[in-house]
């Protein structure tokens, strides 16, 4: 079985998982232009390996208001999934999907409820192609959303992944077409479960 | 002219008045300040995790609560402070995200405010204010001249603890 570190990673891991995040991202933007009905670009994910204290610098610094919504993953890996994009961007998408004007001021219940169901519509998505390249049974939980400073969001992944080295996986993938979104997404597997990811595609 | 100093996510600085110290997007982890009141010497540490002894081969001390706290007054005695006047404040340890089934990581904030005022305790470094707790995160500002810790939360009122 490989062994996974992450502070050495080597190229050829490091490309496995871009294109997975690729491939995955792929998938997640045909899903959103489902939902929306409209046309959705995506840009190429950028993948990268960041020191705790750039990831809030990598999102437009740390205060940034950002929302993030979050899952766990079960199954034959276990960790967590978070999709994060800028408040701006939420509003416009939120806007989109209910047909109403962007608001400003707190969400409301429903627009939160459908910004959390966007997000589990686009890690599903991510994850079910990634559960599809490498046949293993991937389940998501519930989402739960917090709109605050990219720092406060990012702290959740960051202290996860704290546990297992001093770096962060963040894919970073931007939407575009007839809306301009900028999304990230940050997997969070342990470090086993990387290690069964990368085995089972034969690495 | 008095600067401000940034301290990142797993990181600690030593600050003297009239310089000021921030760190900024606070969550689930928790910021420390410590201050001599006389020298007007302090320094920030932003940690993440509660116990270095939880995980193995610990390479970097400032993203734990114990070996944080013990480094940051290493450096804050090193840069003039002294130890028996050292005074706290401490903010942070957010619950970011509420889940039914309430996960050992969940409940991370929580423990890592509980780990920090455990050993500050041991250390008989007193815990002059706190703000901690609670589902959003936080940026926090502190200024050696006064002591004063100024905490900023979206679409809340600035405070001063």
């Amino acid at each position: 079985m490989a062994k996974v570190d992450l502070e050495n990673m080597d190229g050829v891991y490091f490309d496995v998982l871009k294109e997975i995040g690729n491939i995955g991202a792929g998938n997640a933007t045909t899903a959103l232009a489902q939902l929306l009905n409209q046309k959705v670009d995506m840009k190429v994910p950028k993948v990268a390996l960041l020191e705790f204290s750039e990831v809030g610098e990598a999102m437009g610094g740390e205060e940034q208001l950002m929302a993030g919504i979050y899952q766990l993953v079960e199954g034959d890996i276990t960790g967590s999934i978070m999709f994060l994009l800028e408040e701006k961007s939420a509003r416009t998408l939120v806007s989109s999907l209910m047909g109403t004007p962007p608001s400003d001021g707190d969400f409301t219940e429903m627009e939160l409820s459908a910004l959390k169901e966007i997000g589990n519509i686009i890690t599903g998505s991510y994850l079910s192609s990634l559960s599809m390249l490498t046949n293993l049974k991937i389940i998501s939980s519930i989402p739960a959303i917090s709109i605050d400073m990219a720092g406060a969001i990012m702290s959740v992944p960051a202290i996860e992944f704290g546990a297992l080295g001093d770096k962060i996986l963040l894919i970073q993938t931007a939407f575009s077409d007839d809306i301009e979104l900028d999304g990230y997404f940050i997997l969070v597997p342990d470090l086993e479960s990387y290690e069964k990811i990368l085995s089972s595609i034969g690495m | 002219m008095s600067t401000m100093i940034k301290v990142g996510m797993a990181d600690l600085k030593i600050c003297k008045a009239p310089d000021a110290i921030t760190t900024l997007g606070l969550g689930s982890c928790v910021g420390i300040a410590l201050r001599d009141p006389v020298t007007k010497v302090g320094g920030l540490a932003h940690i993440m995790l509660p116990d270095s002894k939880a995980i193995q081969g610990v390479s970097h001390v400032p993203k734990f609560a114990d070996t944080g706290i013990e480094e940051l007054v290493k450096v804050v005695v090193q840069a003039g402070a002294t130890r028996s006047r050292l005074v706290a404040k401490i903010a942070g340890g957010a619950q970011m995200f509420s889940f039914q089934n309430k996960s050992e990581l969940m409940t991370v904030g929580a423990r890592n405010v509980e780990a920090v005022t455990r050993i500050l305790k041991e250390m008989k470094i007193p815990i002059l204010a706190q703000d901690t707790g609670e589902n959003f995160g936080r940026t926090v500002e502190f200024f050696p001249e006064s002591g004063d810790f100024v905490i900023k939360a979206v679409g809340k009122p600035v405070k001063t603890i």
